[in-house]
């Protein structure tokens, strides 16, 4: 009855703004955790189309999986959309940071306005949006990722569940936008201990398994939906399939999925690449991806992992990350590592890849010269051969250089497979160095023996197992230290970091220290008796000295 | 004609004006993006689009494109609208208040303000009066690290202070207070600046005053800097 006092029309309005104010919301908060700067341009012009007159690009994927999970609906009391922040480490541990709330309460704002007032408060929120999603502790580490963690989202429409993010979670509201049908609010509940998660490298310690041991998701809620990384990045294939906004700007088209297998994903994936889509393998499920994990943290390097394997399988959703650079399947689909720990994708294409992403490709491998790899990988390489051309030499060499990474963590591989690589290379220089210490160090998790046509069909091939490593070892992946790029550990056995822990505190010298100040004064009190007998015999002289300064 | 514009302090709050003060202790070199931070934030909750006004009163609104930026000094980021013009505008207000406290007869405590404000048109001879309708106030303290391990922290603390303060104007933002009226097209100069190209921001002055060490401010630092859109 209360719903009648409210024109049909803008009845009408008010839902489209609250279903493309979620969407807007979900996209804002997505791309704040994909680990790079935005930036849009303002445009005086309207164009029709940029919603709440804000330019918020709207990554296809994203919208897709907001779309799929309101599934037509609107957030009404007791059920809210829930953007769900979390990270995921090499070992495949994963906690949530963040669950972004868009709730809607009983109290009502008759007398507002609705196609002027609550757009224009809609559209305040969102800024507000913007401005929040800068400030929670979450993005820093999603600027950070890559290396040694990812960082996923998980959209989900219903009740909220707070019960992931430990004690003494935090609340930071965004704000509220009173509307007839009732009030919007937006806010955000964070953990807050991620105490020994500093923004700086991780330290390669136990404690840290400890201490994620207990959110080490077994999701409790098997209906959950799926998660997806923030920053897995598709390619520009701007034939898109999806219905949804297109995206105008520069911008790379994001595929992301993972999780529980359903026609969906794959449909998402058929649509977007011309390719055979990806596997998809879900991260929590199959062991496997703890390898391809592993490999991404110490390649940082991504791609797809070829479809033909194991797709349908109950135990594949969508990858979360892909490790390794190269794919037999899809030799056109070569990743490349962003910039600032984000991880785009090359296109699958290259020549229409935009210049930025190709640039993006070579940041991390600028200056770096990469030799000739073993040739224990050459029937990978020569798949790849083909593969796009990056900026930065021929892929083939940009492969091969994953290789000898991937080989130097293995400790059954001969040090002379390995060292062939230039020791120059920042990566390859800890390669064959933790040869031996690889495989007592807990961190390293062999993986099931991969094949050798491909790596990452290997791995997937070796879902069953769990820990064997077989020997067949070069395209395993593996957790290898972390070591600052150009960190040369021949002359002090530490990496930079340590080092620079280390040193910051030097002791005080010794000669500032009070105790020996104070002897060297009593010294000094004891020998003036005598200076001073030396300095009166030969008065006359320094008299006659001054004398001549004068 | 010029604005005769009341100072933001006592005659501000007497004329019902929402008046916030955020305070923060930073290292010299921090202030700069200290301050910027916090204007393009509120800045970017007082700017719309460009507003293009059709017949019969109607209007539609440009597009406000936004922008990570990323603080060398401090570890924190912020968004600010994307608008070249207008962070040149602040950019030089916020570069002549940090050289003011560095200034002699600074004790590195001073104040920089920004005010929103709305013109009401006079008759000759008056001239238009300008009626702030917001007043935010950033009270500035410049400490002096003495080694680099302290200068890390600051970096960190500041930055979670600056995170602190974010969220504070936010919350302000978010009360929906009083706004000005949308205006017609023959009064959207007395509300907006419409000198950008690009965006539109409420009219807004920015002022500073430095603190000398009696706590007392110095007075000819009183400086009106941007955006007197009247100067005709």
């Amino acid at each position: 009855a209360m719903d009648t006092d409210l024109s049909s029309q803008d009845r009408k309005d008010l839902d489209k703004f609250i279903k493309f104010f979620a969407l807007k919301t979900v996209q804002v908060i997505v791309q704040a955790r994909l680990g790079e700067k935005i930036s849009t341009r303002s445009s005086s012009s309207p164009t029709g189309s940029d919603w709440f007159n804000l330019a918020i690009k709207d990554i296809p994927e994203v919208t897709h999986e907001a779309k799929k999970a309101l599934a037509g609906q609107l957030p009404a009391v007791g059920r809210s959309m829930c953007v769900e922040i979390s990270l995921k480490t090499s070992e495949g541990d994963s906690m949530e940071l963040e669950i972004w709330c868009l709730e809607m309460n009983e109290k009502c704002d008759k007398e507002i306005k609705v196609s002027y007032t609550v757009y224009n408060r809609l559209s305040l929120l969102l800024k507000s949006l913007l401005a929040i999603t800068r400030v929670t502790p979450a993005y820093r580490l999603s600027r950070k990722q890559g290396h040694e963690y990812v960082i996923l989202y998980r959209i989900y429409f219903g009740e909220v569940q707070l019960s992931g993010l430990g004690e003494g979670f935090q609340t930071v509201r965004v704000g509220t936008v009173g509307t007839p049908v009732g009030t919007i609010t937006l806010s955000c509940a964070y953990r807050i201990n991620l105490a020994f998660m500093s923004t700086r490298q991780f330290e390669r310690t136990p404690p840290i398994m400890g201490i994620i041991i207990d959110h080490f998701v077994d999701r409790p809620y098997p209906s959950s939906s799926p998660m997806h990384p923030c920053n897995y990045r598709g390619g520009e294939d701007t034939s898109a399939v999806y219905p949804s906004v297109e995206d105008s700007q520069e911008v790379c088209t994001t595929s992301f999925s993972t999780s529980p297998p359903s026609q969906c994903v794959f449909t998402v994936t058929k649509a977007h690449f011309q390719t055979p889509p990806p596997v998809v393998t879900d991260t929590l499920k199959v062991p496997v991806m703890g390898l391809a994990f592993s490999h991404q943290l110490s390649s940082s390097r991504l791609s797809y992992q070829p479809a033909a394997l194991g797709v349908g399988s109950a135990d594949m959703g969508y990858p979360v990350l892909f490790a390794g650079g190269l794919n037999a399947a899809h030799p056109h689909q070569l990743i490349g590592p962003g910039k600032e720990g984000g991880v785009p994708l090359i296109p699958s294409q290259p020549a229409h890849g935009t210049q930025a992403d190709q640039e993006r490709m070579c940041t991390p491998l600028d200056g770096v010269h990469y030799s000739a790899a073993t040739p224990s990988s050459s029937e990978d390489t020569e798949t790849v051969s083909n593969s796009s051309e990056g900026k930065c030499g021929s892929p083939h060499d940009l492969l091969e250089t994953i290789f000898i990474r991937k080989v130097g963590a293995f400790v059954n591989k001969p040090i002379n497979q390995v060292t062939m690589a230039n020791l120059d290379i920042p990566f390859a220089m800890f390669a064959p160095k933790n040869v031996e210490l690889e495989d007592n160090d807990p961190m390293v998790n062999p993986p099931g023996s991969p094949e050798t046509e491909s790596p990452l069909q290997g791995s997937l091939h070796s879902e069953g197992s769990s820990g064997s490593s077989t020997g067949n070892t070069h395209d395993d992946f593996v957790m290898i230290d972390f070591k600052p790029a150009f960190s040369k550990d021949d002359i002090l056995p530490m990496d930079l970091g340590t080092f620079y822990r280390e040193f910051q505190n030097p002791p005080q010298l010794s000669s500032l220290s009070i105790d020996i100040g104070a002897q060297s004064m009593a010294e000094d009190l004891d020998s003036l008796p005598e200076k001073l007998a030396v300095h009166e015999k030969n008065v006359k002289e320094f008299d006659a000295f001054v004398e001549t300064l004068q | 004609r010029t604005c005769r514009c009341a100072p933001p302090s006592g005659a501000a709050l007497a004329m019902n004006c929402r008046a916030e003060v955020l305070e923060v202790s930073v290292e010299g070199r921090q202030v700069e993006e200290a301050m910027l931070a916090v204007l393009h934030t509120v800045l970017l909750h007082r700017s719309t689009g460009k507003f293009h006004y059709k017949k019969e009163g109607t209007y539609s609104i440009g597009t406000v494109g936004t922008q990570d930026v990323d603080c060398d000094f401090i570890d924190f980021a912020y968004v600010r609208v994307s608008s070249e013009e207008l962070d040149r505008a602040l950019r030089k207000a916020v570069g002549e208040f940090k050289d003011a406290l560095r200034g002699s007869g600074s004790d590195g405590m001073g104040q920089i303000s920004l005010e929103f404000y709305q013109k009401k048109k006079s008759r000759w001879p008056f001239s238009d009066e300008c009626i702030p309708w917001e007043l935010w106030t950033i009270k500035v303290n410049v400490v002096n690290l003495a080694n680099e391990q302290e200068r890390q922290i600051c970096r960190e603390k500041v930055g979670e202070k600056l995170c602190e303060k974010i969220i504070n104007i936010v919350e302000v933002m978010n009360r929906h207070e009083y706004l000005p009226k949308m205006p017609t097209q023959s009064e959207v100069d007395n509300v907006f600046d419409t000198s950008l190209k690009d965006v539109q921001p409420y009219l807004y002055k920015i002022s500073y005053q430095i603190t000398d060490s009696l706590g007392t401010s110095v007075t000819t630092t009183m400086r009106r800097l941007i955006k007197d859109t009247l100067a005709l």
